[in-house]
């Protein structure tokens, strides 16, 4: 009993919160009833929360934040505050019963019906428009409307396949929609996500609240897509059987995306990935023969669905806008020929159309002979004079939309405008009037939110999801709850600063667990040599492999020159050589002590290693004024220096972010860290330009730098150790290390070149040869294999010639050698590819030479020649495999280009 | 009359072109006034692909890919179409004032009406410009008929504004051609087709030929003919007619009709995406020869 009464207690507060707030004392709330009781579907949850308690509750929140923030979920903000923002889920869910939903779901059932049934006409005969259905100018005017698609059967019975309506509670307890979503509908992706998030921060809940589980929808939307394929009479290309074998046993279902700068990136990665799609941008794709192929590293592959998430216009640049860059020139040929399936079809945006809102019930009639079930929110279309004047007449009362949503533009709400935009409102509306609706402003329903602790009333706007089944539409027992971030502002959106809930509909019996792993058919999916991978994936996978491996040795060579630096090993006094310009290390003696003299050589050869390294050259050499450690921290943190440590790990998170769909969670979470970090230390400059030498050296020999150092080192180790062993060893892990082991091998040869070359004296030597080990991370290897002290043919043997050593450069053009032979190619007959001959040199080479011939001072020099000359030719071999491996492999990608024609009278 | 007409356009390109795809609006279209007997497409090198379609407006689109590197693209249309008069129109049409054309494009359920309705709404090349309903105003007297208040707008524009083919590209907006009352064939047509949707007509664009004369005594030059534009106004009961702003003229059987749309974006003559890293020059000849 008294758990009940404890429960009950967090109601009342509630209550209490909801009355005394000025902006939700008026709407309706989805826990409370009308005379403030907890309605009866909320009951579980709430006994489940006291029992958490709400401090206990707060601290679940934090554990959502970061499981979202470390898997990734993001979503990018335009306009001012740009980038990629951490998704923001409240733990309270929206909770609907199983009742509420029945009603919910049918009326949602029936509007895709009836939107199908419009959208089949208008592409069809438009006999909607010829019998005065729908005026002219709703269809006409609409941007969404392309006329190039008209005629085209897109499948065989449904031209709607994927359909999200935004649905709100009115005052008077029912659900309203308030705008539909035919273009490509976001959201459902995060619904997933935010359903993950949650049973893993309150698993106890799931238990004690009966909810639907998400995973049917997805399940019944992959065989949805597989029956499309089954069904669909695909054109006469098809005939061959080879062809419809491969269509049954081996789908291939893309995710065309606009790519990583899109605001849903993320869920177009999430979604492939959960699905099994491939996800490719524009260019992965190409048209030959009247069909869609993936340009993938083995050739062009057949693809025979896109799921498209790029709006239809920007689909085909012969057809649609030509100046695209996102879609695939002839796409819509071969879906007119019916080699291809596009959901949406294209066209569908048309329906993304409040001008069709008021004539809705009407068509209903005509069309099914039915009422419909799910109100719209009261809409006058601005075309009809008369609801042109009520519109113009309520402006205050009444939200203006146009009837075709640009991207970026947004809803205005008659109270929020001034009276001078008011009259700016009018003369637009005047100007095009048919362009425009007035909504009615619905007062949404409140729901509990945690905010600061404590269960506060915020509006709430449902987005549900459905997919089209083969009798019907199937809908998601779920969908995206959003409600406002700032209590003042009208509109609810995520783009605005909303807030996503997850959102549960109870079930009234418990539901299994399913997988989406179990295959209908039954039949093994065979997968192909290049897993669906398109050269562009792959080449960001090489990149992914190279950044990460430049950033591992950058950062490595950092750590021991800051480390000198601070511990003033060098017998130099710190505070002295941080004073020393880089120009000047290179230029003057510093007396004649024959011992501060052999440092400073020291320090020269390191400081080459690490300007090679960074190629930031010539930066050591003459940048004049400045010291030592403000060039190192530029070497370090410089966003302008594109060989900065940061710069780097930018180019690495930016690839990275391009093959969102081939990481796992855990990987995500290190390149999330490794990001994090990288915003860190960025942040670290001191803001104004002109720095104080002073202020740059404190900074630069505070332990933090060198702890972020040692961490992202930590990351990075994580990295490569999770690619190694988490990756399925196929053409996209190849890819990677080739980067990989093309890079490291270039770092070593840098390191070699700058320090070992040049003889110098003893002392130096031996400091060099420490200071390149630990560089190579082959320092321990060293000491506990030959304990010894340094010798250099033994060195360089270690670092050049070991081939049981995974940091020497005898083992990286061996496993470069195995991971070049099992690309895929034509065979020449016994002829070797150009990598392959390259390779075969460089192993030669080599293998070839000598160490102690290499540690030989050449005559009448004070160089190690032959050492210098083998580095430099091994160099040359590998920039010119990473080369021809970009030639061959990965740019198909040739830009679109419009003819233009100029020849009228 | 009879014509010949022969269509040839080329493409040279610095680099080897991998792939292209084209969409050909080159197909002299049939209605009422014209009969285009043949029409042959030779395209080289040759396509891989090629197809015909009928698009929205009911033009012929000749689709077709190549699939193979080349350094020039040819496309040659070889049509035989037969052009009658359309003296009837203006007998027809006299009387039919413009107020009430207009009430009855507003307000009448009639399902022609309902679709025709779509040619009053701009378009991608023709937006809404407060200048233009200005200028048309000046037209349209009270109780003028439709057609008149038309013929004295094409007239205007002719007099009005300069023929100058150097003046515009086909990137040229609208605006900058009223800004310097100078353009082409084609800005003619966009002009009296903003200038009719300004005050709520139904206009389209119509893309096709001119037969040109040649001196007297001498022989016609093979290619020196080119393409063509002009404007069609809707009159209710009548339907559609021509109106040619360049040359001041009702198109009549020296006027060859390939297709029309809502403004030029909707005809493009050919169009095409390739794909390869250089530039492109183009040449195009246009024959246009009487058969007897």
């Amino acid at each position: 009993m008294t758990d009940k009464k404890n429960w009950k207690t967090i109601g009342d507060n509630y209550h209490a919160a909801k009355f005394s707030d000025p902006y939700h004392d008026q709407q309706i709330d989805e826990m409370l009833s009308r005379d403030g009781q907890i309605n009866p579907h909320w009951h579980d949850f709430m006994k489940a929360l006291d029992t958490l308690g709400l401090s206990e509750m707060e601290s679940r929140h934090k554990e959502v934040q970061r499981l979202l923030r470390e898997n990734g979920v993001t979503y990018v903000v335009h306009g001012e505050r740009q980038g990629h923002r951490p998704w923001e889920l409240d733990p309270i869910p929206l909770i609907i019963s199983d009742g509420d939903w029945q009603t919910i779901s049918t009326g949602l059932t029936q509007r895709a019906e009836l939107l199908n049934l419009i959208l089949m006409d208008i592409y069809g005969e438009r006999r909607l428009i010829t019998d005065g259905l729908i005026p002219p100018e709703v269809i006409y005017a609409h941007s969404g409307f392309l006329r190039t698609c008209v005629g085209i059967t897109p499948t065989d019975s449904r031209f709607l396949l994927n359909y999200a309506a935004d649905l709100a509670r009115g005052s008077d307890g029912r659900m309203w929609v308030l705008g539909d979503r035919t273009q490509a509908p976001s959201g459902a992706g995060y619904a997933l996500e935010n359903r993950t998030a949650l049973a893993r921060a309150l698993p106890n809940f799931f238990g004690e609240v009966g909810v639907h589980r998400l995973s049917f929808f997805f399940r019944s939307l992959q065989n949805s897509v597989l029956d499309l394929l089954l069904q669909y009479e695909f054109g006469q290309l098809e005939s061959a059987t080879r062809i419809a074998q491969h269509r049954t046993d081996n789908p291939h279902v893309v995710v065309l995306t606009p790519g990583p700068l899109n605001e849903t990136y993320f869920e177009h990665a999430y979604i492939a990935n959960y699905l099994g799609y491939t996800l490719v941008q524009g260019d992965d794709l190409t048209v030959w023969d009247g069909r869609v192929w993936l340009k993938s590293l083995d050739g062009l592959r057949p693809v025979d669905i896109i799921l498209r998430r790029v709006d239809d216009i920007f689909c085909d640049p012969l057809e649609l806008r030509q100046d695209s860059r996102l879609g695939v020139a002839g796409l819509l040929e071969a879906v007119r020929q019916k080699n291809v399936i596009v959901i949406n079809s294209l066209g569908s945006g048309v329906l993304d159309n409040p001008g069709l809102m008021p004539f809705l019930p009407r068509i209903a009639k005509h069309l099914m002979g039915e009422d419909l079930r799910l109100p719209s929110a009261a809409t006058w279309w601005c075309g009809e004079p008369k609801q042109r004047d009520y519109v113009l007449a309520n402006l205050k009362k009444l939200v203006v939309k146009p009837i075709y949503r640009r991207p970026g533009g947004r809803p205005l709400f008659g109270t929020e405008l001034s009276n001078a935009e008011l009259d700016t409102l009018r003369t637009r509306i005047n100007a095009e009037p048919h362009l425009y609706v007035g909504q009615e402003y619905i007062r949404f329903s409140t729901t509990p939110s945690l905010i600061a602790g404590k269960l506060e009333p915020r509006r709430a706007v449902l987005r549900s999801f459905l997919f089209a089944e083969k009798d019907g539409y199937a809908v998601m027992p779920g969908g995206l709850t959003r409600c406002e971030g700032e209590t003042e502002k009208l509109t609810v959106s995520i783009q605005e600063g909303g807030v996503s809930k997850d959102t549960w509909i109870l079930a009234p019996e418990p539901e299994p667990h399913i997988s989406l792993w179990q295959q209908r058919t039954g039949r093994m999916q065979t997968a192909g040599a290049s897993e669906g991978l398109s050269s562009r994936a792959a080449e960001n996978l090489f990149w992914v492999g190279r950044y990460a491996e430049r950033a591992e040795g950058h950062a490595r060579l950092l750590r021991i020159m800051l480390d000198k630096a601070k511990m003033g090993k060098m017998g130099l006094e710190t505070s002295r050589l941080g004073q020393v310009s880089p120009a000047r290390l290179f230029t003057e003696t510093f007396g004649d002590d024959a011992r501060e003299v052999s440092e400073l050589t020291y320090l020269r050869s390191m400081l080459r290693s690490l300007t090679g390294l960074t190629s930031s050259h010539p930066s050591f050499a003459n940048k004049s004024e400045q010291s030592l450690e403000s060039e190192l921290l530029s070497i370090m943190l410089d966003t302008e220096n594109s060989g900065s440590l940061v710069s780097t790990l930018q180019a690495l998170v930016s690839a990275a972010y391009a093959v969102r769909d081939r990481w796992s969670t855990d990987t995500w979470r290190v390149m999330n860290n490794i990001e994090n970090l990288c915003a860190t230390l960025e942040k670290s400059i001191p803001e104004d330009g002109d720095v104080g030498t002073q202020v740059l050296t404190d900074l630069v020999l505070q332990e933090a730098e060198l702890a972020s150092l040692d961490q992202l080192m930590i990351f990075l180790s994580a990295l490569s150790g999770l690619n190694a062993e988490s990756m399925t060893q196929t053409i996209g892990w190849i890819s990677l290390d080739i980067g990989r082991r093309i890079e490291r091998a270039l770092l070593l040869i840098v390191l070699c070149r700058s320090s070992l070359v040049a003889v110098q004296d003893e002392w130096v030597e031996d400091l060099l040869l420490e200071s390149v080990l630990a560089a190579a991370e082959c320092l321990i290897t060293y000491r506990s294999r030959y304990r010894s002290a340094l010798h250099f043919p033994t060195v360089l043997e270690l670092l050049l010639l070991d081939e049981d050593n995974p940091r020497a450069l005898l083992y990286q053009l061996k496993r470069l050698e195995e991971q070049i032979r099992v690309l895929p190619r034509e065979k020449l007959g016994y002829r070797l590819s150009e990598e392959e001959q390259l390779i075969l040199e460089a192993l030669t080479q080599l293998q070839l030479s000598n160490t102690i011939d290499l540690a030989e001072r050449s005559e009448h020099t004070t160089q190690r020649t032959g050492l210098e000359k083998l580095l430099v030719r091994l160099a040359q071999i590998l920039i010119e495999i990473s080369d021809v491996l970009t030639h061959t492999y990965f740019s198909h990608i040739q830009r679109p280009q419009q003819l233009i024609t100029t020849d009228n009278l | 009359m009879n014509y010949k007409l022969i269509h040839k356009t080329e493409y040279s390109y610095t680099h080897p072109v991998n792939l292209c795809y084209n969409e050909a609006r080159l197909t002299p279209r049939n209605f009422v006034y014209q009969d285009c007997r043949d029409s042959q497409f030779v395209v080289e090198p040759e396509p891989k692909e090629c197809r015909e379609r009928q698009d929205f407006f009911g033009n012929t689109v000749y689709y077709f890919t190549i699939q193979q590197p080349h350094n020039q693209l040819t496309v040659t249309v070889t049509s035989r179409v037969d052009v009658s008069g359309r003296e009837r129109q203006r007998n027809f049409a006299e009387h039919l004032s413009w107020k009430a054309a207009h009430q009855q494009l507003h307000t009448d359920v009639d399902p022609e009406i309902l679709e025709v309705r779509q040619y009053i709404l701009n378009s991608p090349m023709i937006p809404v410009m407060p200048e233009l309903r200005a200028y048309a105003e000046q037209s349209f007297l009270k109780d003028r008929p439709l057609f008149d208040a038309v013929e004295d707008l094409s007239t205007r524009l002719y007099t009005d504004f300069t023929y100058d083919p150097d003046f515009t590209t086909i990137a040229t907006p609208l605006d900058d051609v009223i800004k310097h009352r100078r353009g082409v064939c084609q800005d003619f047509a966009h002009l009296g087709i903003g200038c009719l949707r300004a005050l709520g007509f139904a206009a389209r664009y119509v893309s096709g030929y001119i037969e040109t004369e040649p001196p007297p005594d001498t022989e016609p030059l093979s290619g020196a003919d080119a393409s063509h534009a002009w404007f069609s106004v809707y009159l209710p009961q009548l339907g559609w007619v021509d109106f040619d702003p360049t040359n001041n003229q009702m198109p009549a059987e020296q006027h060859i009709t390939l297709a029309w749309g809502r403004d030029y974006a909707d005809v493009t003559p050919l169009k095409g995406v390739v794909f390869g890293s250089g530039t492109h020059a183009l040449s195009v000849a246009v024959d246009c020869k009487r058969i007897f």
